[in-house]
């Protein structure tokens, strides 16, 4: 991949100026379809705008609630964009990227991105591949390598990586610990989050039993039935809307060298992650902006130790030197750099990382329930360990 | 022996035990029933029918002239048809009632030991028998065991002795008949045999990988243009873009790269904590120098070692292994010497 080029100009061009969100749990009760209806219907209130003005729609490949359907149930009607980003919670922030480059270019003037599922109630992510059926594509014989040896759970995939992190860098379990207890502190002091008023300590970490060793039960997000939607217009329309905007600084998406998808175990150094790399180089080279721009950050937490991996990429530290960059409470509100302000997945709700970007807006906006002082720019990351995507949020100035 | 034996809840402190064991001695030495005559005197055709069946060609049991100049001085009965003489048809006498047989068996039913095998009888003789005898069978419980567990379950054995009397009222032979009165073993529910691992999805680019390794083959791939090694495998050399490939096959060695424990969530198919470890094959040989040769890496299994033996730079030895009638895997086995790079 050729990094001299003329460089990603998406920056600037488009806003995010509508959230809007299910509540979040372990059981709805109800169909995804409801979910995303609801989800998408109250982003396009919140906007502003009336379904009627909404003409494009962008979810995950991974989302079961197509959006001509959504566009049905909301009073939508026509479409001039609907597109769909692979590799699950990568996906996250790339549906603002497609949304983005719709309204950038003129093919659709507002478009709303959404995540709508019932992963808790329904079928649970965590439980990995064992029951996906075996097909001849390369999709599912991509798991081969693994599946026949018990590998079989996203936690499987990440524990390899994290001990090989371990092993180089000398970070320990107390080390992913902090970014959980950070989420449950967060989460603690947010309405909306399933772990309201439940904080943990590193010590409920290290007592939590094992998932996949070194990786415990605090060290995996929750599972969650939830809707998360957003809506993006040009920079120009969101100015004449009446949220404060939430400019699209930088965004982009990354495939890294040797990308598998959770199972880059070939690269010559699987201890960190380039595709986040690639993202990095684009949202920083774009911008202009360095990490010490960014007052806040939402880092997808999936699980733990990729955050740390996220904070190396992204500069905020050297590689292997996450483990002393987090120490003191630096990702807690008050620390140097606060992250999942909403409690992330770990704490509010597993929304395949929408709900973070939805956070980044209200710390924009300066409506979080954990505002930071001073907020100019937000960075949100979207799924790790595959291919991703990433996005700086700004004050339009 | 009944699988559908009603359950009955014993009192089974020491003392109802102790009760219970006295009460069943108390049977020991009474005589079962009324002594029973037998149908037929002692006789030469079921003595022929007898040892025509087991081909006993002794003739002191059927030739007179022989018998007559044996030390017998006459044909005398083969001494194990002891028992056959007081034997009835099944539409013979009949025992039942509430003797002490029936009430010792009731006392047993009462304290779950519901089914009953026969184990084994002895016979003890005291002259041979000669056609004309005409014998009376007696009864007796002669002995009750302590609990006993045996494979069948816990239980008494009981003995019965069959005391055997001629005309003249003496004995002339006895048998032991011993049964083992017993409460069947808790059958353990069926073990539910291990669904087979996890298959791997194939395709025209990893088949060819999996039927080597049931052939016995740990391979890696390589470029058949350019010899380029590469794994996992994939229909292309990334270098020159040819579809043609050998088959490198690896040595059985390699360096742990990295490893995990598995704990939740559980698939039957395999047994946890399971170790899953990533291993750094050792160079092929037949590609040595070329690129890719020094990177091939996979997952797989460990055995024959304690979970305390993973570590990240452990070498291994590599054996392939049976783990379903229809697949082999790769194992890692961690030397012992903990040799670390």
């Amino acid at each position: 991949m050729s990094i001299n080029r003329p460089g990603n100009r998406l920056g600037g061009k488009a806003a995010i100026t509508g959230i809007g969100a299910t509540e979040f749990s372990k059981d709805s009760g109800r169909s995804e379809m409801s979910l995303a209806s609801e989800a998408v219907a109250a982003a396009i209130a919140d906007a502003g705008l009336k379904p009627s003005d909404i003409d494009g729609m962008v979810t995950y490949s991974t989302d079961n609630n197509p959006d001509v359907e959504i566009a049905r149930h909301v009073g939508i009607g026509s479409l001039r964009h609907f597109s769909r980003v692979h590799y699950g919670g990568g996906a996250a922030c790339g549906t603002i990227v497609m949304a983005a480059m719709a309204v950038a270019t003129g093919v659709a003037d507002a478009v709303v991105c959404y995540r709508a599922f019932n992963e808790r109630s329904g079928r649970r992510f965590g439980a990995g591949v064992q029951d996906l059926p075996l097909a001849a594509t390369a999709e599912r014989a991509q798991f081969s390598w693994t599946t026949p040896f018990g590998q079989l759970t996203p936690a499987s995939w990440v524990a390899m990586v994290a001990r090989r992190y371990m092993h180089l860098y000398g970070a320990t379990s107390e080390d992913f610990g902090r970014v959980a207890v950070a989420g449950r502190k967060h989460a603690a002091n947010n309405p909306a989050a399933w772990f309201h008023n439940e904080p943990i300590t590193l010590e409920d970490h290290q007592a939590s039993r094992w998932i996949v060793d070194p990786l415990h039960l605090l060290d995996c997000c929750q599972e969650s039935d939830g809707g998360q939607a957003l809506v993006v217009v040009s920079a120009e329309r969101a100015r004449d809307l009446p949220n404060k905007p939430a400019l699209i600084v930088a965004g982009a998406q990354g495939a890294g060298d040797e990308q598998w998808t959770m199972t880059s175990f070939f690269r010559d150094d699987i201890a960190h992650l380039p595709e986040m790399k690639v993202v990095a180089d684009e949202l920083w080279t774009s911008s202009g902006l360095t990490p010490a721009d960014i007052q806040t950050a939402i880092l997808y937490d999936h699980f733990t130790p990729y955050v740390l991996m996220q904070l190396e990429e992204f500069g905020f530290c050297g590689r292997g030197e996450a483990k002393d960059f987090i120490a003191d409470g630096a990702l807690e509100i008050g620390g140097r750099l606060p992250i999942n302000t909403h409690g992330g997945q770990l704490g509010e709700a597993y929304i395949h990382g929408m709900n973070g970007i939805a956070e980044a807006v209200r710390q924009i906006r300066g409506t979080s329930v954990n505002q930071v002082d001073s907020v100019e720019n937000v960075l949100v990351t979207a799924g790790t360990g595959v291919p991703t995507s990433g996005l700086i949020l700004g004050v339009d100035r | 022996m009944s699988n559908n034996a009603p359950t009955i809840i014993v009192d089974s402190t020491p003392e109802a035990k102790a009760a219970f064991y006295a009460e069943l001695q108390s049977f020991v030495g009474l005589e079962i029933g009324e002594p029973m005559p037998a149908p037929d005197e002692v006789n030469l055709p079921m003595i022929r029918h007898l040892v025509e069946a087991v081909g006993d060609r002794n003739p002191i049991y059927t030739d007179p002239e022989l018998a007559a100049r044996s030390i017998h001085g006459g044909i005398v009965a083969p001494p194990t048809m002891l028992q056959a003489w007081v034997m009835h048809g099944i539409d013979g006498p009949q025992r039942g009632g509430d003797g002490p047989y029936e009430k010792m068996n009731e006392l047993l039913f009462s304290r779950g030991f519901t089914s009953v095998v026969g184990t084994n009888s002895e016979q003890t003789y005291k002259r041979y028998l000669r056609p004309g005898d005409r014998l009376t069978m007696r009864t007796v419980i002669d002995s009750i065991s302590d609990e006993k567990t045996t494979g069948l379950g816990t239980g008494h054995f009981v003995s019965t002795r069959q005391d055997y009397y001629d005309a003249d009222n003496e004995l002339v032979g006895s048998m032991l008949f011993r049964i083992f009165r017993f409460q069947p073993k808790a059958k353990a529910p069926a073990a539910k045999p291990k669904p087979p691992r996890p298959r791997p999805a194939t395709t025209h680019d990893n088949q060819w990988w999996f039927d080597e390794l049931n052939d016995g083959r740990l391979c890696a791939q390589a470029c058949a243009e350019c010899g380029r090694v590469r794994f996992p495998t994939g229909p292309l050399c990334p270098s020159c873009h040819s579809r043609s490939y050998d088959k490198v096959e690896m040595p059985m060695s390699g360096t742990i790269h990295s490893f995990v424990v598995a704990h939740y969530p559980q698939v039957p198919s395999f047994d946890y904590p399971l170790p899953i470890v990533l291993v750094d094959i050792d160079p092929s040989t037949s590609h040595a120098g070329k690129p890719g040769n020094d990177k091939v890496r996979m997952i797989m299994n460990t055995a024959d070692c304690p979970e305390s033996a993973l570590a990240v730079g452990a070498r291994v030895r590599i054996e392939i292994r049976a783990t379903d009638p229809d697949m082999k895997l790769p194992f890692a086995i961690i030397d012992a010497t903990g040799a670390t790079s």
